[in-house]
């Protein structure tokens, strides 16, 4: 059911305003209690407007005292991270680069494996065995970043990595970050996406039958493309997710901020940067707390960007029934 | 001396919580290096294991981080691996802040490489700049334009961040200033990470404090330096006979005179740290004062008292 | 085990020709890699983290404090009643606010009105931004108050506002989710609409509302971002003394532990890593149990 439908659960509206709005539930009496009880409610639904502002601000003030310091070019085109050394860069594009490559990674292996099973649970799966994977796939997105983080530290770089597959790779790396940040992911772009399937409806797929299409046919050709609006928002909510996670890379992907093309390197990621930066000195006011802050102003713009690609994605290319 | 008999009973014991219970009680807050932040944390458990009432709780923002704070009157103890900067004490002199610096233990600046590193014994005080001088970012990149003799291979590095009293030291007495150093190496505050980061990988050079060689020498090998007298490997012993040069330094606690005036939890602290010392950098794997070294200390205590 | 070759073999006992085609069954042969993979990840890991962890699976996880002296007995009982401390927090500040907010959207707020459409957009925004820029946010709000940061109530502050936007969200769910009869038979007995709420719509969406709080508390449990970027990696070897002393929680702990190389520490926190995987189960166990039992069936 969409938030902008159905409002209220029904669909009545009769009485006094017949012109389609609700049925006034505005209280016409005059008692304070009322007014009060009111006032805490719509004070608390502000609160999340506060919050955003706040998120703003409090972003945005020590990034105005970083800029001043920093040209915004500089920042955003410079090549080099080194933020605290005696001859001080604050190019973000290793940041961004490192965040890139875990992103990247991360989405190579869940958008596969999460459609995949999508496809399947929708699809595919008998009632007892959807009700069965379902919540496995579930627990998998309850498990806590940072256990991920370990996994990747202790088993993925050293046993997977090196062992199974011989690379020559050290215990940092954007590769086992990314992915088991992947890993983390699947369930997201799975659930989401097999929501957006099981909504399309059966006389579709039916149709698709009678006209003597099989199964894998009518799942890829009809069933797919029709749910195509939740399951692109369901990746670009993953990539969100993979962009902004920190405890993953913080304990898998290193320290080292380089522009590099091997996915084998160490490398930090903006979240990396930020937890790293956060558990040293954050004396307010100085340089190195004010980069904190522009690198967090850059991660929230680029997810509020994406976020709002996937409401627009959603809202235009949905198929309502 | 009876403290430290005291001391050895109750650190074999099995209790969570001490059963001797002074007075004592609140909050202790301690910052700063993470090479002398295993010193701190023996000292705090074994001193509450007497004084379970009070609570000890230490940070690693590193020792320039920990000055920071420390000078902004959030911390009663700075860790740290070097002297206080003049820079620093000028802003705790700015601040109102007084405080005693005491001398507590001596490491021995390590140089590691991973066990499964057949190329490296010894590094000479030339090469270790070779690697490490601002010069080097992007340029020195493979292991056999140090030394020739070496393989050609990619130079991975590892070492604390700028905020770390050991890079601070180890910039200075390498590559001639303090704080000039190449970027492009993993840095980390966390001296832990560079163990495991050189642990994992056979091409890796990183450097920390002792301790963490120590605790760690079942992955790591430790470089031998040479200073010009020949390659001199660190330990305990080649670190208090001063043969281990330059990178045997001293670790210190700087401590608020207002909190060890105002807050008895924080004089019982220090008093046993000091009274304890000895066996406090055993526990902790450190390396001990030696005679000299602990008259100063005791002096030192004795103006943090009067 | 009858079962899955009953699955496995339905689509080749398939009665149209056209699943049984070389590309269905390899499209069904992928699409079960694709499962597999992912529950063998999850399977790996658990197993993983039982064989690394169980040696240590013992009282002294919950009842010592983690030990620079003795890694072997270390023990995450600071941690978890810090965790206790800052959940309990967490669930004070979110859930009145979080329901006050969802009843107020779903049933006083007109949607044609633009501010509430901006409180609409804003809430899909917030449920999305990074956890670690609400420790940013709660960093920057205790700078301003003068509130220490390393201390219980801005942690709880931090994760709550975190799960606000999802607590909201579930309430809506189970408000819109209540009939209008109900309503509408409550006004037609002369009650106000706030009584209304107060006492039927509420009562009637409280197994959803509880459904969603255990879940967004159960995501506030795991968070370590927010709170490492407030108080730090700490040595804490103490219970928290209340809202305003410092504390530490599972997940930071566990991150604690595992930049730390010795063996015994790994394996500590593995052990600590069971503890917190059976804790979310718990939860999550309780979250269900809750929508299956008490979830009216209208």
């Amino acid at each position: 059911m969409s938030i902008t439908e159905n409002r209220g659960g029904s669909s009545d509206r009769t009485g006094l305003r017949a012109g389609g709005s609700k049925t006034s539930l505005r209280s016409s009496s005059k008692r304070y209690g009322e007014k009060l009880a009111m006032g805490v409610l719509i004070g608390a639904a502000g609160l999340s407007v506060l919050v955003t502002v706040g998120i703003f601000f409090a972003l945005l003030i020590p990034s105005i005292s970083f800029f001043r310091e920093v040209p915004v070019l500089d920042f955003l085109t410079g090549t080099r991270w080194a933020p605290t050394f005696n001859n001080p860069d604050f190019g973000v594009l290793p940041l961004i680069v490192g965040t890139a490559w875990t992103t990247l990674i991360g989405l190579v292996i869940a958008v596969p494996v999460g459609l995949g099973a999508a496809i399947y649970l929708s699809e595919y799966a008998p009632n007892r065995v959807r009700n069965v994977l379902k919540p496995i796939l579930e627990i998998l997105a309850g498990i806590p970043s940072v256990v991920y983080g370990y996994f990747a530290l202790f088993y993925v770089a050293p046993v997977v990595l090196k062992g199974w597959f011989g690379l020559e790779i050290g215990t940092f790396s954007v590769l086992s970050a990314g992915l088991v940040l992947g890993i983390m992911i699947i369930p997201t772009v799975a659930s989401l996406s097999e929501d957006s399937m099981s909504a399309v409806p059966q006389s579709l797929r039916q149709g698709s039958f009678a006209l003597g299409a099989n199964k894998m046919r009518t799942t890829m050709r009809v069933v797919f493309p029709a749910a195509i609006s939740g399951i692109t928002a369901s990746i670009v909510l993953a990539l969100s997710r993979a962009v902004g996670e920190t405890m993953i890379v913080a304990l898998a992907a290193g320290t080292r901020a380089q522009v590099t093309t091997d996915p084998r390197e160490a490398a930090q990621t903006m979240t990396g940067f930020i937890a790293q930066t956060a558990t040293g000195e954050s004396v307010p006011g100085s340089l190195g707390y004010n980069t904190l802050f522009a690198v967090g102003l850059l991660l929230f713009l680029i997810t509020l960007a994406f976020n709002i690609i996937a409401g627009i994605i959603v809202r235009r290319y949905r198929e309502v029934y | 001396m009876v403290l430290s008999l005291g001391l050895a009973a109750c650190g074999g014991s099995d209790e969570p919580g001490g059963d001797g219970d002074t007075s004592v009680s609140g909050e202790i807050v301690v910052d700063g290096s993470s090479t002398v932040e295993p010193l701190t944390s023996a000292a705090g458990e074994l001193f509450g294991e007497e004084n379970s009432k009070v609570n000890v709780s230490v940070a690693t923002s590193g020792t320039g981080g920990g000055f920071e704070k420390f000078c902004a009157g959030e911390t009663d103890i700075s860790d740290a691996s070097r002297p206080i900067k003049d820079e620093e004490a000028a802003i705790c002199e700015t601040a109102g802040i007084e405080y005693t610096e005491l001398r507590v233990a001596t490491d021995a600046l390590t140089v590691v490489v991973s066990k499964d590193n057949d190329f490296i014994t010894c590094l000479t005080l030339d090469e270790l700049k070779k690697v490490w001088e601002p010069a080097a970012e992007g340029k020195v990149t493979t292991w056999d334009q140090v030394n020739s003799a070496f393989p050609k291979e990619k130079i991975d590095l590892y070492g604390p961040g700028t905020d770390s009293g050991t890079f601070d030291y180890f910039t200075d007495e390498v590559n001639g200033e303090e704080g000039a150093s190449r970027s492009d190496y993993n840095a980390s505050e966390d001296d832990n990470v560079i163990v495991k980061g050189v642990g994992g990988s056979a091409n890796a050079l990183g450097y920390f404090g002792y301790t963490y060689f120590e605790e760690n020498a079942s992955t790591l090998k430790a470089v031998e330096v040479d200073s010009g007298d020949g390659c001199v490997a660190p330990s305990a012993e080649t670190s208090a006979d001063g043969t281990y040069t330059p990178l045997a330094r001293p670790l210190f606690i700087y401590v608020k005179n207002a909190s060890y005036a105002d807050k008895p939890e924080v004089a019982a602290f220090v008093d046993f740290f000091v009274a304890s010392d000895a066996e406090i950098a055993e526990v902790a794997q450190f390396i001990p004062l030696n005679d000299e070294q602990r008259t100063e200390l005791e002096t030192a205590l004795a103006t943090l008292k009067g | 085990m009858a079962s899955i070759g009953a699955v496995v073999a339905k689509p080749l006992r398939a009665a149209k020709h056209g699943d049984r085609t070389f590309t269905s069954i390899a499209f069904l042969s992928m699409l079960w890699l694709a499962l597999a993979f992912a529950i063998l990840c999850l399977g790996v890991l658990l197993v993983d983290s039982f064989l690394d962890g169980r040696t240590r699976l013992d009282s002294n996880l919950l009842t010592r404090y983690t030990s620079r002296v003795l890694p072997d007995r270390a023990g995450a009982r600071a941690a978890i009643l810090g965790s206790a401390w800052v959940i309990a927090t967490t669930a004070v500040l979110a859930i009145p606010l979080g329901i006050a907010a969802g009843v107020y959207l779903e049933e006083f707020a007109d949607p044609r009105r633009w501010y509430n459409k901006v409180i609409e957009v804003n809430l899909s925004n917030l449920a999305a931004v990074p956890a670690i820029v609400y420790g940013m946010l709660t960093a920057g709000f205790a700078l301003a108050i003068g509130m220490e940061r390393r201390i219980v109530l801005a942690g709880g502050i931090a994760l709550a506002l975190l799960v606000l936007p999802v607590i909201i969200i579930s309430t809506r769910e189970a408000v819109r989710s209540v009939p209008q009869e109900i309503r509408h038979g409550s006004l037609a007995l002369g009650a106000t609409p706030l009584q209304t709420i107060w006492r039927q719509t509420l009562p009637a969406a409280i197994p959803g509302i509880a459904t969603g709080a255990i879940l967004a508390l159960s995501r506030a449990f795991g968070e370590a971002a927010p709170l490492l970027l407030l108080g730090g990696l700490v040595f804490v070897t103490y219970d928290p003394t209340g809202l305003n002393s410092g504390f530490t929680t599972l997940p930071i702990q566990i991150f604690n532990w595992a930049s730390q190389p010795q063996l015994a520490f790994q394996q500590v926190a593995s052990a600590a890593i069971i503890l917190m995987l059976v804790m979310l189960l718990l939860m999550n166990a309780i979250a269900i149990f809750i929508r299956n039992r008490y979830q009216n069936k209208w």
